[in-house]
C-alpha cells in the first residue's frame, strides 16, 4: 500500500489532463450553450469559429514574436488573444448581418438555423484553411513545465512522476476568470440582465423595451470572445490543426447538453464530466489499484474499461443516456 | 453543333495518333507515392531517387531502341484508398504508364493493387510497402516490393530489445494496416524469445491530444515504449505525451518512425533511444548516397534507395524481354533481381543495358542490396540507428 504514490500516479495521467481538458470543453460549452439560450439554436459553426479565431491569435501571435516580443515564462499567445478575439467578433458579426439576420427576420424553426450554422460552419472551414492551411501549427513558447516528472521525482524522492505544463496552469487559471467574468456580466450588468431576459422570455422582453439586435450582437461578441479563448487555451495545450477542432464539437456539444442547453452552470460541469469520463474510462486503472491496494489484491490485467480507440463513443453513449433519462440535462436547461 | 461534333471527333482522332506515335518511343512509367499526408517528408527524396533511375536510362540506344522515359507523377496520400486509387487510375487511362513504381504506404499500396494495377494488368513495384500481409496478396505475378515485409523488421527489432537487455515493453502502433501488422509480428518474435508485452496499443493519427493512450501504455509500465508509427503524426505525438508525463524514457522505433523530423522534434530528450529501417552496407548504398548528393537529393533517406531500385527493376526488365507489356516484362523481374549475373550496382544502369543487349545475364544489387524471395519481395537488410546527442546515428547492419 502506498496513498501517496498511487495518488501522484492518479493526478499525473487523470487528474491534471482531465481538469485541463474540462475547462477547455467547458469554455467552448459556454459559447454553444449562449447561442442556444438567446438565439436559440444549435450552432454547428462553432467549433470552427474556434479554429478561426485561434487562427487570428496564431497570426498575432507570429507577428509579435517577430517583433521581438515576448512574455518571459509565459506564451506569447496570451498576449496576443485580443488580437484573436477582435478578428472571430467581426467575422461572427458579419456572418449574423448577412446570414441569420436574414433567417431571423423570416422567423424560421429553429432546425432550419440548423442547417444554415452547418453551412457557416463549411465556409470558415475554407476560410481557415486557405489562410493558414490544414496542417499542425505549433505556436506555444515560453516555459513548458511549471514542474516536470523528473524534477518532481528528485523533490519528492517518490517514485511516481508528476508533470504540470505550464499551459495546463494558464488553461485553469483562464477558465476561472472567464467564467467569473461571464457571470458578473449575466448577473449585475445591465445588458447582461437584458441579455437573460431575453433567453427566458422574448416577447416580455420587447415589450419592457429591450431592443433584441443589440442583444443579439452582445452575445455574438462573447461568443467570439469564449469561442478564440477556448480555442487558445487547447491549441497552446496539445496542439492546433483545424480539423481537430472540427472534431472537438462532438464533445463540447455533449457537455452543452449534459449540462443543460441554455444554462451557463451546466455547460462548466458538462464539460468536467464529459473530460473526466473520457480520461477515467479509457484510463488503465492497473498501477494506481497497485500503490493503493494490499498486494494480494493487486490486479493482473490493466483494469482498463475501454481502449483508448473509443475515446470519442464515450461522449456519445453520455450523450444518448442524458437525452433518453434527462433530456434537459443536469442543470434543467432546455429540452433539446 | 454538327461542326462541333466533328472538331471533338478530329482532335481525338489526332491525339489519338500522337499517343499511338509516341507510345513507341517514349515509356512512361508512374511512381506514385504519398507526396501529402503522413509521411510526405520521406517522399521527396524518393520520388527523386527513383527519378535517378530513370535520368540514367532514358535514351539509351540499349534500352528498347533509344526510347525515352517520362515520369509521371502520382499523389498516394498514404490514408486515403480512395484517392490513391484514382491517381493510379488516371495514370493508367490517361498518362499511359507501362509500371508503376510505388505505392508506399501498406494500406493504399493494396488498395491500388486490387482495384488497378491487377484489373489493368500493370505491373506495380512498391520501395515502401511492407504489411506482412502483401505477401500473400492476389497479384497475379504482377506485384513486387524492394522493402521487405514487416514480419522480418518485426524479428530483427525484437532481437535489438533481447540485446539491450529490455525483457518488458508497451506497444503503441498507428492504426492502419501497417501499424497492425508490423506491431503483430514484433510482439510475436518478442514474446517468443521471452519478453513480455504489457500492452498492445493502437494511437489514431491526426489527433491532438494523446494522453489517453500514454495513460494506458504508462499504466502497464515496461523498461521501454515500442512506437510503430509515423514520424509526421501520431507517433511524435505519442513520444510528447511519453516525455510530458515522465512515463518513459526510452524508445524503440520502427522504420516509419526513424527521420530527421524525430531529431528535430525532441533532440536529446530521447538519447539513448533506439530503431531500426531498412538499409544495408553494401557498397551500393554508399555508392547511391554519393550519387543522389550530386544530383542534390538526401540519399541516405529512408526508402530513397529502394525507389531508386525499383524504378531501376521496371525499366531493366523492360530491356530484357524487349517489351513494355507487363504480362510480358513481369517474368522478368525475378530473373535480373537475383543471381546468377553480373552484379549493378547504383549508377551502373547502362552498363547493364549493355549487358543484356549483349545477350548476358545481370544480378542486380543496387542501392539496398535487393535479394527477391517468396512472392517478389526483399529478403530484408535492416540498419539500426540509436539517438545519440540529439542525433539519429546508424550503429550497424542486421
Amino acid at each position: 500500500m502506498d496513498l501517496l504514490n498511487a495518488f501522484v500516479a492518479l493526478s499525473n495521467f487523470v487528474l491534471i489532463p482531465a481538469i485541463a481538458y474540462g475547462s477547455q470543453l467547458a469554455i467552448g460549452a459556454l459559447g454553444v450553450t449562449m447561442v442556444y439560450g438567446i438565439l436559440r439554436f444549435s450552432n454547428f459553426a462553432h467549433g470552427d469559429t474556434m479554429a478561426f479565431g485561434t487562427m487570428a491569435t496564431i497570426i498575432a501571435t507570429w507577428g509579435l514574436q517577430s517583433m521581438g516580443v515576448s512574455l518571459g515564462p509565459l506564451p506569447t499567445a496570451l498576449l496576443a488573444i485580443p488580437v484573436g478575439i477582435a478578428a472571430c467578433a467581426a467575422l461572427v458579426l458579419a456572418t449574423d448581418r448577412v446570414v441569420f439576420r436574414f433567417y431571423r427576420a423570416q422567423k424560421v424553426v429553429p432546425v432550419i438555423l440548423v442547417i444554415v450554422s452547418i453551412g457557416v460552419m463549411f465556409i470558415y472551414n475554407g476560410i481557415t484553411r486557405i489562410i493558414l492551411g490544414p496542417d499542425d501549427q505549433r505556436f506555444a513558447d515560453g516555459e513548458r513545465f511549471i514542474i516536470s516528472a523528473r524534477d518532481f521525482k528528485e523533490m519528492t524522492g517518490l517514485e511516481e512522476g508528476l508533470a504540470i505544463r505550464t499551459t495546463q496552469g494558464i488553461t485553469l487559471v483562464t477558465a476561472v476568470i472567464v467564467v467569473a467574468l461571464l457571470f458578473w456580466f449575466l448577473n449585475r450588468t445591465r445588458t447582461g440582465k437584458s441579455m437573460r431576459a431575453y433567453s427566458d422570455n422574448e416577447d416580455l422582453a420587447l415589450l419592457s423595451g429591450i431592443d433584441p439586435e443589440r442583444v443579439v450582437r452582445v452575445t455574438w461578441l462573447i461568443v467570439a470572445a469564449l469561442a478564440t479563448i477556448a480555442g487558445v487555451l487547447y491549441g497552446l495545450d496539445k496542439s492546433y490543426k483545424p480539423f481537430t477542432y472540427f472534431q472537438l464539437l462532438l464533445p463540447i456539444f455533449a457537455a452543452a447538453i449534459v449540462g443543460g442547453l441554455g444554462s451557463p452552470l451546466g455547460a462548466i460541469a458538462g464539460g468536467f464530466v464529459i473530460a473526466f469520463s473520457e480520461v477515467a474510462i479509457t484510463y488503465a486503472w492497473k498501477k494506481v489499484l497497485e500503490y493503493s491496494l494490499p498486494e494480494s489484491l493487486a490486479p493482473e490485467g490493466l483494469v482498463q474499461l475501454l481502449s483508448t480507440d473509443y475515446k470519442f463513443a464515450v461522449s456519445f453513449v453520455i450523450l444518448v443516456i442524458v437525452l433518453l433519462f434527462r433530456p434537459t440535462g443536469l442543470f434543467r436547461g432546455k429540452a433539446v | 453543333m454538327k461542326k462541333l461534333l466533328m472538331a471533338t471527333a478530329a482532335s481525338a482522332l489526332t491525339a489519338g495518333a500522337a499517343f499511338a506515335e509516341s507510345h513507341a518511343s517514349d515509356v512512361r512509367l508512374g511512381i506514385l507515392l504519398s507526396f501529402t499526408g503522413p509521411i510526405e517528408s520521406l517522399t521527396p527524396a524518393m520520388g527523386s531517387g527513383a527519378e535517378l533511375a530513370v535520368g540514367e536510362v532514358t535514351g539509351n540506344e540499349n534500352f528498347l531502341g533509344g526510347a525515352s522515359v517520362t515520369p509521371v507523377r502520382g499523389d498516394a496520400t498514404c490514408v486515403d484508398a480512395a484517392a490513391a486509387t484514382a491517381a493510379a487510375e488516371r495514370m493508367i487511362t490517361s498518362e499511359g504508364v507501362m509500371g508503376i513504381m510505388g505505392a508506399d504506404c501498406s494500406g493504399v499500396t493494396t488498395a491500388v493493387l486490387a482495384n488497378v494495377a491487377v484489373p489493368n494488368g500493370v505491373v506495380m513495384i512498391s520501395p515502401a510497402a511492407t504489411s506482412p500481409a502483401l505477401s500473400s496478396a492476389e497479384d497475379n505475378g504482377l506485384f513486387f516490393r524492394t522493402a521487405p515485409s514487416d514480419a522480418r523488421q518485426g524479428q530483427v527489432l525484437a532481437n535489438v530489445l533481447n540485446e539491450k537487455g529490455i525483457s518488458s515493453v508497451a506497444v503503441t502502433y498507428t492504426n492502419n494496416d501497417y501499424g497492425k501488422g508490423f506491431a503483430d509480428a514484433f510482439s510475436a518474435a518478442f514474446e517468443e524469445t521471452g519478453g513480455e508485452v504489457t500492452l498492445v496499443a493502437a494511437h489514431e493519427d491526426g489527433k491532438a491530444d494523446y494522453s489517453a493512450e500514454v495513460g494506458a501504455l504508462a499504466s502497464a509500465g515496461g523498461d521501454a515504449l515500442v512506437v510503430l508509427g509515423y514520424v509526421d503524426q501520431g507517433g511524435a505525438g505519442v513520444i510528447q505525451g511519453a516525455l510530458d508525463t515522465g512515463a518513459f524514457d526510452t524508445f524503440a522505433f520502427g522504420d516509419g518512425m526513424i527521420g530527421d523530423a524525430l531529431t528535430d522534434a525532441f533532440g536529446s530528450d530521447i538519447d539513448g533511444s533506439f530503431g531500426t529501417a531498412p538499409g544495408s552496407e553494401n557498397e551500393g548504398g554508399a555508392l547511391f548516397a554519393e550519387m543522389a548528393a550530386e544530383a542534390g537529393i538526401d540519399g541516405t533517406s529512408v526508402y530513397a534507395g529502394e525507389s531508386y531500385d525499383a524504378a531501376a527493376l521496371i525499366l531493366l526488365a523492360m530491356a530484357a524481354s524487349g517489351s513494355t507489356d507487363s504480362t510480358e516484362y513481369s517474368g522478368a523481374i525475378m530473373d535480373i533481381a537475383n543471381a546468377p549475373g553480373e552484379p549493378i550496382l547504383p549508377g551502373e544502369l547502362q552498363k547493364a543495358l549493355q549487358i543484356i543487349a549483349d545477350g548476358g545475364e545481370i544480378d542486380y544489387q543496387g542501392a539496398s542490396g535487393v535479394e527477391l524471395v517468396g512472392s517478389g519481395e526483399a529478403a530484408g537488410s535492416y540498419a539500426e540507428y540509436t539517438v545519440e546527442g540529439g542525433e539519429l546515428k546508424v550503429v550497424g547492419y542486421r
